[in-house]
């Protein structure tokens, strides 16, 4: 417990007769409010569902839908009412040349029905999960401390130091998020490279988490570092520094405290943001590489089969739609339990 | 004031130098970036390579080819694309910019009444059923990605539905201009100024609702209500004129982003050959000269719209000129 959680603790404190919340902590007022939230915990259980189903991927891959799902499947053939029919089938249109991937069976085996080159779609909906959740969250980590660094020492250091951080923050910023990360994708992916005892293979995924973790640093960065210069400001502060307190205490034990709250409320809408970043980056094939899936790559499979086959397109647009929809649900409501000025429109 | 927006004016001018700058470095300098090996092709030999290297002028100094490049981009305007050495670049930009400018106005228009009806529809209703629809709307809005929004318009009107008496109107992908056919032009136009309203219409409507409530805390508030006005007066007249203030910041942004090519996505899912279509075609390829104009030509929208917006809220807002 710091001294600078206790202020904002203070005013409701007072306000209900110095009660029991002001002594239990700030971490664990948190959660019990979100415990105390129904929205906040239907959601964040669906969102670990979502997490289990897609770590179980190589079981579903194994045991249900029985195909490699990173192999093409174009000559397999697979047992629907006990006939044996083609991944693959002879298109009907036109000179019924070319072939169509087969549909949804919604049977254990393409449930979902194949992609382009006769993959199980279900399963690497599986697979693709895995890596848009973890691009997603590694990107919200990199922004995070990233923004946090740059914002806290823009607004501690203040004088020249701030003047050089904000005015290139403001340059980044006038550029369009899109163009930036499309720039940096084009640039950086599809090569190796070495740092010392570090490889990073071509195909890697680190690739899009760093452009996709760096392009949001500037929006984080800002707010830290006005927030940052408000408690620099603030009556505690100035009280700590009066009594002779050194400058490195005050912003461990006042500023940093403060701050993370902040940079928690960020992290759920960040990640929202980044699921729908890469989806969008993969879309445009300058994110996620193959033979590597994620559910903007399937999207982008599914682009060319969007009017024969649209659940190659649906699915992955579904789930990221409620897997967005969820973290923005949880993510208000841990806004409001960390900020109570933010909840008392609601 | 003048002084204030003298300095604005100079602020932009060095922050599109820095942006020009950066681009620049990203695509020049970055150590695994050869701009002649890709001009060159895959598996090109090493003759080739450096043959290029001097036919583009690559092998100069960077900051001579920084400065060539600019001259030839700003004053002499005969700066010719990497890719196809026929096609000049300030008037391919040109000729792009009208089907992006008519994709975004019209959005602009409909998400800028769509948010703010919606806005002030759910705070007016603030925990009712219509409030819990539009902002359950508005959620979903802000969680589907705009160009997946984009191909399930497409596969209802374009394909699934097209032949039914609903969507037969609706002519095949692409972008017919406005002086050519102004009918075919609106009616190109519609899905697309839908779609990607629809992502705007819920940011904004959720933020307009959160400042109206917000501001119903406030003491002015209080004394309007107090004074005797009606409910419906303090909402339109007192509240939503403070919490529109926000809105009209963030829609300046927006539509300074959205014309500089951000709009991309929409662009590449319904085929309009705009700008932001035009940057990415430019990238894949590596068109450096393409990208370093594009890039500009956004960044100078979002400048603009940054010093457009500032000075705004000099003149609404007194309280600011002091700082």
């Amino acid at each position: 417990m710091t001294t600078g959680s206790d202020k904002t603790d203070l005013s409701p404190a007072l306000a209900a007769g110095v009660s029991v919340s002001a002594r239990r902590g700030p971490w664990k007022r948190v959660f019990q409010g979100l415990v105390a939230s129904p929205t906040a915990m239907i959601s964040a259980g669906l969102l670990l569902l979502i997490v289990v189903a897609t770590l179980l991927a190589p079981v579903y891959a194994k045991h249900v839908s029985g195909t490699d799902p990173f192999r093409s499947g174009l000559s397999a053939r697979i047992k629907i009412d006990g006939k044996p029919t083609p991944v693959m089938q002879q298109s009907t249109e036109g000179l019924g040349l070319g072939v169509t991937p087969i549909g949804p069976t919604w049977g254990a085996q393409y449930i979902l029905g194949a992609d382009g080159q006769g993959r199980d779609v279900a399963a690497r909906m599986l697979y693709g999960g895995q890596n848009s959740l973890l691009i997603a969250s590694a990107a919200t980590l990199i922004c995070l401390f990233f923004a946090a660094v740059i914002g806290i020492t823009a607004g501690y250091a203040g004088g020249p130091v701030d003047s050089v951080l904000s005015n290139l923050i403001d340059m980044i910023w006038a550029f369009p998020v899109y163009l930036l990360a499309i720039s940096l994708s084009i640039v950086m992916i599809g090569k190796s490279y070495s740092f010392g005892p570090f490889e990073i293979s071509s195909g890697s995924l680190i690739v899009p988490i760093l452009i996709i973790g760096l392009v949001y640093v500037p929006y984080v960065a800002r707010p830290i570092r006005g927030r940052v210069m408000a408690i620099n400001n603030s009556e505690f502060v100035m009280a700590a520094r009066g009594l002779g307190i050194r400058r490195w205490k005050i912003l461990f034990r006042h500023i940093l405290p403060n701050v993370s709250t902040t940079l928690i409320v960020f992290a759920p809408m960040l990640m929202a943001l980044n699921i729908v970043t890469e989806s969008s980056l993969s879309f445009l094939s300058v994110g996620v590489q193959p033979p590597n899936a994620s559910w903007g790559t399937i999207l982008q499979d599914g682009q060319t089969l969007l009017y024969s086959r649209p659940w190659v397109s649906l699915a992955p647009g579904l789930a990221i739609m409620v897997t967005v929809l969820l973290l923005n649900l949880f993510g208000d409501v841990l806004r409001d339990v960390l900020d109570p000025k933010s909840a008392r429109g609601r | 004031m003048l002084a204030a927006i003298f300095k604005r004016l100079l602020r932009m001018v060095v922050v599109m130098f820095g942006i020009s700058v950066i681009t620049f470095l990203i695509f020049f300098a970055t150590p695994s970036s050869d701009p002649a090996a890709r001009i060159a092709g895959r598996n090109a030999a090493q003759e080739t390579i450096e043959a290029v290297r001097k036919d583009f002028g690559l092998d100069r100094p960077l900051y001579v080819q920084y400065g060539l490049m600019m001259q030839r981009l700003f004053i002499s305007q005969d700066l010719t694309s990497f890719a196809n050495r026929g096609q000049k670049i300030v008037p391919t930009v040109m000729a792009a910019a009208p089907a992006t400018l008519s994709l975004v106005a019209g959005a602009a228009v409909l998400w800028m009444l769509g948010g703010v009806v919606a806005g002030i529809t759910a705070a007016a209703f603030r925990g009712r059923w219509p409030d819990k629809i539009l902002m359950g709307i508005s959620m979903m809005a802000v969680a589907m990605p705009v160009f997946w929004v984009g191909e399930m318009v497409n596969l209802v009107t374009q394909n699934r539905l097209h032949d039914t008496w609903a969507f037969s109107w609706v002519p095949a992908l692409g972008y017919t201009p406005f002086s050519e056919d102004p009918g075919l032009w609106f009616r190109s136009m519609v899905f697309p100024w839908l779609t990607l309203a629809f992502l705007y219409i819920g940011l904004y409507g959720r933020m307009l609702r959160t400042g109206i409530i917000e501001t119903y805390q406030e003491d002015y508030i209080r004394t309007a209500r107090a004074k005797g006005l009606t409910g419906r007066k303090v909402l339109l007249k007192h509240a939503t004129r403070s919490a529109i203030i926000p809105i009209v910041i963030m829609f300046g942004m927006d539509f300074g982003v959205l014309v500089g090519g951000a709009a991309v996505l929409t662009e590449v899912v319904f085929g309009i050959n705009g700008v932001g279509r035009l940057t990415y075609q430019a990238l894949k390829v590596l068109d450096l000269p393409m990208i370093l104009a594009t890039v500009l030509y956004a960044s100078f929208f979002v400048v603009v719209a940054n010093a457009v917006v500032d000075l705004l809220c000099l003149l609404i807002d007194p309280r600011m000129r002091r700082a």
